[in-house]
């Protein structure tokens, strides 16, 4: 990825007639393409992505989501390039800047969540290339005197059919430049992909191995100072009293002040920031509710499953359907807080003048940024600009604003460049977790053993009530719910089966933990309760797992392909040694459709146990990138198990414990399984990739011990203390 | 004044002795290829080389590397067996922890000849990723050691 471009730059290079530049707009309407060589900015036309030729050959790609390390810079420029025809070597990808134009069709922001990228620009980005090649083919048969139809585009050359005349697209594209473009410009078939489907090395990886990508941290402006908070440690505490002489009597220190968010002390150096810090000595009050810690949070969760709750969904009746069964089951589960953990801390430079703002950030998000510096400076959007950087991964949490927001109001103080920077202490305490959840469900069999009824009680903290608070139906929050229901308009998040009665009731926890999306958002934790507990009945049932969800699926053609495939590279129904087990899993959630079997061994003497193997199996739609599938997958199953093995925040005096990566430990190199990762082909509507391989992979792991040794884990972490437990019951 | 020699090259920092290596190469040097992670030395992200070993940059102060020969992941060279391994086989995704582990996989290479590819991966556990691009890390250790191999060093 290049340095981004800003708007100005873009415009003054298309200005000066460089070359060609189409770009797209994405509309409710649909797509608009425009070809806006040289023609600088167009009143009411705000182009979602562009190439741009120009006669040096080059091709240069402006795309509008963030690149965490998904690898969506790679793969939308992929969509591009072979709709173009270009030549890959020629290419090179700019992060986009903040613009109404990015914003994401699927998710009405820009914004790099919900597994969105390459599905939200697959469709636009396929025309905007097509568009350009249906031009330079144009271009070289008006050079020729041929018809177009004697012309062919070639791996970023025109040529002739006939004979061995070829023109490069950089030759073209002054000349095509000038021409209309084509409405619905002819889309390759599939046989003719040149890139899409195909093995290409990500973009990205040079500079990243090179040491030289610039991630926010690494962000330098000229004069900028360094700030750093000392932040409440525990929920809803206020300072009482802090040293602000003595910390600005800290050589470099320059100004020492409270916001919100906790003291701030901003210095020349990040080393004269952090002694200013430990020179401020601020008391705290005890906060909201100093007697929370992890037995008070499981205590109230657990509780919260007796109160009534709102009915989420009611279809048929499954109390009736319940009294009718000739088989009930019934189970409780329970799933901790967990963190995101990006290895790069939260982090945000921002300068804020009178005539703009700017504001460089590790951000998966634009719009939202824009709008609150808009707000907190007073300056309207356009003064506005938000330069994305590279970012230690992004996982859901750099999806909020809240680093952002702090970093605006300390440069509107100072009114010079600041880069705010988080230890990591800061980021484990203050992160906005992945929310704990109670689980209760009820389930009714038939004398056939035939799943009939479901009824489900789940509790969490709200994760809509910072991101989108209208959307709080009736007590209800949808996305706390992912992986049962979705929103009205939506089945991509909902439970697979086709369940006859099936009824769900919700409640918001009250407990102060802010809580946000972490990669497959709630997918995670209600994927482990669903198909955890679909093991259970089938066990119940005296069916096979695999049988009786493929029963239990009915109708759902995607979610069956996948789990029969992964039976059948995982050769499921083959006999295993002693002590060992395996599970098997589905879970489908934005767009794709995934499958896990895990095999493991399980050792009862002392409750530990290894994950030897996982397989998997995804129809994500049309496989755009399929290396990138597998290592996002790959990757995804990894961190799932990491909060399978050993992940919970720890609180204690009504703020967070955990502190650093000595008590919260993520999953190391050695405690992997062999992962195996199959695509099941299929050109169905396109899924997201980054998030979906999580959901399965707890419920398989704990599948596997229950195959393995009898013992039924309705709670994550599977610490070695909780397998003995469940070994006793 | 605290003289240290970085990638070959020689600087004056003018620097409390006190200060982790880690921020005197990213703040005083620019090197910003070497990451902070944790401070504490648990994840990796800021390894370098201090006389060709493996060190958490956050966990060693100025004064202690003080006339040292300090390598970062600027000063590897790009056609290093381990970089060339890590591009071949595209282990890296949001790559805020590479450089760390690279560094530290490109030390763990040099203490003997014929490295065992198991052994290196039980020493590289003391790295966090959090993309989890282990697997991929694993092929990266394998691929380094076959190059390693193919051209004598």
């Amino acid at each position: 990825m290049e340095r981004s471009m800003t708007r100005r730059a873009f415009l003054k290079k298309s200005m000066a007639a460089t070359g060609l530049t189409i770009a797209v707009s994405v509309t409710p309407f649909g797509f608009k393409l425009l070809n806006a060589s040289g023609k600088g900015q167009i009143e009411g036309f705000e182009p979602s992505a562009w190439f741009e030729i120009t006669p040096d050959n080059r091709i240069s790609i402006t795309i509008g989501p963030s690149e965490m390390g998904q690898g969506t810079h790679t793969s939308l420029a992929m969509v591009i390039a072979d709709e173009l025809e270009a030549d890959w070597s020629l290419v090179k990808v700019h992060q986009g800047e903040a613009r109404k134009a990015f914003i994401n069709p699927i998710l009405h922001s820009q914004l790099a969540v919900a597994s969105a990228s390459v599905r939200g620009f697959y469709a636009p980005l396929r025309k905007v290339g097509a568009a350009g090649r249906a031009v330079l083919v144009k271009a070289a048969a008006a050079t020729w005197k041929v018809p177009e139809k004697d012309c062919e585009a070639i791996n970023g050359l025109v040529r002739l059919k006939k004979g061995n005349q070829s023109l490069t697209y950089g030759e073209l594209c002054l000349k095509a430049a000038k021409l209309p473009l084509p409405k619905d410009p002819r889309l390759k078939k599939e046989s003719e992909f040149r890139y899409m489907g195909k093995f290409i090395p990500r973009l990205d990886i040079p500079p990243k191995v090179s040491g030289k990508a610039v991630y926010g941290i690494d962000f330098k402006v000229p004069d900028m100072l360094f700030a750093v908070l000392d932040r409440p440690p525990a929920y809803g505490a206020k300072p009482i009293s802090f040293d602000q002489k003595a910390a600005e009597a800290v050589k470099g220190v320059k100004k020492v002040f409270p916001i919100p968010q906790g003291v701030v002390v901003c210095a020349e150096s990040l080393d004269a920031a952090w002694k200013g810090r430990d020179a401020l000595h601020v008391k705290w009050d005890k906060g909201a509710l100093p007697e929370m810690d992890n037995a008070y949070i499981e205590k109230s969760l657990m509780a919260d499953l007796d109160k009534p709750g709102s009915i989420a969904e009611n279809k048929g009746d499954a109390k009736k359907a319940l009294l009718g069964a000739a088989k009930k089951v019934n189970a409780t589960y329970f799933v901790p807080f967990v963190a995101h953990a990006n290895m790069e801390p939260m982090n945000c430079t921002a300068h804020v003048r009178k005539d703009g703002c700017d504001i460089w950030a590790p951000t998966q998000g634009q719009t939202v940024p824009q709008m609150i510096a808009s707000k907190i400076t007073g300056l309207p959007i356009e003064k506005i600009a938000v330069h994305t950087t590279y970012m230690g991964t992004g996982l859901g949490r750099r999806a909020a604003p809240d680093f952002i927001i702090e970093a605006l109001i300390i440069g509107k103080v100072l009114g010079k460049p600041v880069k705010v920077i988080w230890t990591r202490e800061e980021d484990m305490k203050h992160d906005l977790y992945r929310a704990a959840m109670s689980h209760r469900i009820e389930a009714g069999l038939d004398d056939r053993g035939r799943l009939t009824a479901w009824s489900h009680k789940a509790v969490a903290g709200s994760i809509m009530k910072d991101i989108n608070p209208k959307g709080i139906k009736n007590g209800v929050d949808i996305m706390s719910l992912w992986g049962l229901l979705d929103f009205p308009n939506s089945i991509e998040n909902r439970i697979s089966y086709d369940i006859p009665n099936f009824l769900v009731h919700f409640l918001i926890s009250d407990l102060p933990i802010p809580v946000a999306p972490w990669r497959s958002v709630q997918n995670g934790p209600n994927a482990f309760v669903i198909e955890s507990f679909m093991d259970e009945l089938a066990h119940a049932a005296g069916k096979d797992p695999l049988d009786f969800r493929l029963e239990a699926l009915k109708t759902n053609k995607r979610a069956t392909r996948v789990l029969e495939a992964v039976a059948g590279i995982a050769d499921w129904g083959k006999s295993l040694p002693k002590g060992q087990g395996r599970g098997i899993a589905q879970h489908a959630c934005f767009g794709s459709y995934l499958a896990q079997v895990a095999d493991v061994t399980v050792n009862e003497k002392d409750g530990t146990f290894k994950v030897d193997r996982v397989f998997a199996a995804v129809d994500c739609g049309p496989a755009v990138n399929p290396f990138n599938i597998k290592t996002q997958i790959e990757g995804a199953i990894v961190m799932a198990l990491s909060t399978v093995l050993r992940e919970e925040v720890m609180f204690s005096n009504g703020g967070v414990k955990s502190a650093n990566f000595d008590d919260y430990n993520p999953i190391r190199i050695t405690e992997i399984p062999d992962i195996e990762v199959h695509i099941v082909k299929n050109n169905d509507k396109i899924g997201g990739i980054g998030e979906p391989g999580v959901p399965p992979l707890a419920p398989a792991v704990g599948n596997a011990i229950f195959n393995a040794t009898g013992a039924r884990l309705r709670r994550i972490p599977m610490t070695p203390e909780r397998v003995l437990e469940a070994l006793k019951a | 004044m605290i003289s240290l020699s970085v990638n070959g090259k020689d600087y004056q920092v003018n620097a409390p002795g006190d200060t982790p290596l880690l921020w005197v190469l990213r703040e005083e040097l620019g090197l910003t290829g070497t990451k902070y992670g944790c401070g504490i030395g648990e994840c990796g992200s800021c390894t370098v080389h201090v006389n060709g070993k493996a060190e958490r940059s956050c966990s060693v102060s100025l004064s202690d590397v003080k006339g040292k020969k300090i390598t970062t992941i600027e000063g590897l060279p790009e056609d290093h067996p381990v970089k060339k391994a890590w591009t071949q086989e595209q282990v890296v995704q949001c790559g805020y922890c590479q450089p760390g582990v690279m560094m530290q996989l490109a030390s763990l290479l040099d203490e003997g000849p014929n490295p065992e590819a198991e052994k290196i991966i039980d020493a590289m556990d003391d790295v966090i990723c959090r993309c989890g691009t282990y697997a991929r890390m694993k092929r990266g250790i394998k691929t380094a050691i076959q190059t390693m191999r193919k051209e004598g060093k």
